[in-house]
């Protein structure tokens, strides 16, 4: 019997490998308890899209699973291993191995809202400075890698641009290639097109879109709804810092159960 | 159609400008009634004296601003973010040294110091005594801490002043801090801070005379002697002043050099 059951299940194709895995997530600013016990978990290939109003916790659960922020308490695994924290003596915790979180972040690609292009670098020059200051790639090998990114993102003729003479779009595009070169295990975005003039949030959104189409790993934290349903393979809504519901697209979007959440739908639709 | 042009040209020339060509004038004339009038005689009494001078006067304000900007960065860093443990004694440093007169805390050093140190045989009997004894040292000692402390506020507002969010990128990245330090919030600060820098220098070039009072011969103190073994007064003056001027224009050329090295929008 067990089997029979065996042979059904497809045996090519192991399971895909948790990406990122977060368990019971608390974060609390002084008084303020913005995640209160979140779960999430993305396996390799999926692209988890965060919704929710503002306040909801949904960047500070982003920012919790690089160490940006550090977690009140929870359980943090990135590619299956465990950032290990330890208590900070004021009712919150740091990470015990700095050099564990340094080689753990170094595998994520964050893109930020604000873009945080090195502004006294070039494009290119952002673009080689992870990959030679801390991953270690000799300089040719990193400018011609670096020069393939710039091209995908439409940006080959700008490497020689400092960030300040470019648009937000050509700045975030840019920062989004910059995360891509360290050839990062997990891409993280953090409201991408939030701080960019609405004719500029397509030209962000379209690459970000080929990305996912690739079968690149993602947590995206997002206003654009519509964008989330298109490309997100799974959708969690937080509200208070809590998991409100989440599921597939089409279930989230499509067939709501929590009456917040159809509230949030029709709000910001 | 020509003349039209010429005409043009001649406009577009900055030095051929009608209030240019009188303030040129001005100036022609000025240079040639001082070197017509005045007394030059005694310069070439002095030429090796002067040449010396003011190589003693480039020679500490290089080295007084370079190792007060070494002690600036970290008197900055500690400010803007270090424990206050660290920000509390920066701060107490940075406030004193700017609160009191420069020609103060040269007098302390050196008849304070000065006089403190040969009653100790075991800084007598060191190899330090040769130079403890002479004068120059403590010259370097006071303009080096006074640049620091200057520099110091300078650097705490340049390293503040370096968006969080390209730091916060930099660790997100899984930089280690020294590196963030030295690849990103260095060069930011002193980008910033270079066109104050440059200011700075110059009035640093203009405090060294300060150091003839402690008998280190500079350029200044060139000066005076020629006023005193020959009684002619303006002419070394106004020499001085020229002198002043012309290194001050290097200063700010090479500055304006590195300043043009430099994106001309930070983020």
């Amino acid at each position: 019997m067990s089997a029979a059951s065996a042979a059904s299940v497809p045996a090519a194709r192991p399971a895909p490998v948790e990406a990122i895995h977060v368990e019971n997530l608390h974060k609390k600013f002084g008084d303020l308890h913005v995640l209160k016990g979140v779960s999430l978990s993305a396996r390799d290939g999926d692209v988890v899209a965060i919704i929710g109003g503002s306040g909801s916790g949904k960047s500070t659960l982003l920012r919790c699973i690089n160490c940006l922020e550090n977690p009140t308490s929870g359980l943090i695994r990135v590619n299956e291993e465990e950032i290990r924290l330890k208590r900070d003596g004021h009712g919150g915790t740091v990470p015990a191995d700095r050099r564990q979180i340094e080689r753990i972040r170094s595998k994520l690609g964050m893109v930020f809202q604000s873009f945080n292009l090195w502004s006294h670098m070039t494009l290119i020059e952002n673009l080689i400075e992870v990959p030679i200051h801390v991953l270690g790639v000799k300089r040719p090998e990193a400018i011609a890698r670096a020069e393939g990114l710039l091209a995908r993102v439409g940006l080959a003729e700008k490497r020689d641009v400092y960030p300040a003479f470019l648009s937000g779009g050509q700045q975030q595009r840019g920062a989004i290639a910059r995360a891509l070169a360290i050839e990062p295990r997990v891409m993280l975005f953090d409201e991408p097109t939030s701080a960019l003039d609405p004719e500029l949030v397509g030209e962000v959104l379209k690459v970000i879109a080929d990305l996912a189409r690739e079968g690149r790993t993602m947590i995206l934290v997002t206003h654009e709804m519509k964008f989330a349903r298109e490309v997100a393979t799974h959708v969690v809504y937080l509200h208070n810092g809590l998991v409100e519901e989440e599921g597939p697209p089409e279930q989230v979007f499509g067939a709501p159960k929590s009456e917040r959440l159809k509230q949030f739908i029709r709000t910001v639709s | 159609m020509s003349t039209i042009v010429l005409a043009e040209r001649l406009a577009r020339n900055p030095w051929l400008q009608p209030h240019r060509i009188g303030l040129l004038a001005v100036a022609a004339a000025l240079v040639a009634s001082a070197a017509l009038f005045m007394r030059w005689d005694w310069i070439p009494n002095y030429y090796d004296l002067a040449l010396a001078g003011i190589w003693r006067t480039i020679w500490i304000l290089v080295v007084t601003c370079a190792l007060g900007m070494m002690l600036a960065i970290p008197l900055g860093l500690a400010q803007a973010a270090g424990p206050w443990w660290l920000a509390m004694p920066a701060n107490a440093f940075c406030t004193v040294i700017r609160g009191t007169p420069l020609l103060l805390q040269l007098w302390l050093l050196y008849y304070g110091l000065g006089s403190l140190f040969p009653q100790f045989p075991a800084i007598r009997n060191s190899e330090l005594w040769p130079y403890l004894r002479q004068a120059w040292p403590y010259a370097v000692l006071a303009l080096t801490m006074s640049f620091a402390a200057y520099e110091g506020e300078v650097m705490r507002g340049a390293f503040a002043g370096v968006p969080k969010g390209q730091l916060e990128a930099a660790r997100a990245f899984g930089m280690r801090r020294s590196t963030v330090f030295r690849r990103i919030w260095l060069p930011q600060a002193i980008q910033r801070a270079l066109p104050t820098l440059a200011g700075e220098t110059v009035l640093q070039l203009k405090a060294t005379p300060l150091v003839a009072t402690i008998t280190v011969v500079d350029i200044y103190s060139v000066a005076s002697r020629v006023r005193q073994d020959t009684f002619i007064v303006y002419e070394p003056l106004l020499l001085l002043a020229l002198i002043y001027l012309l290194i001050t224009g290097v200063i700010i050329f090479l500055f304006r050099r590195l300043e043009a090295r430099i994106p001309s929008r930070l983020g």
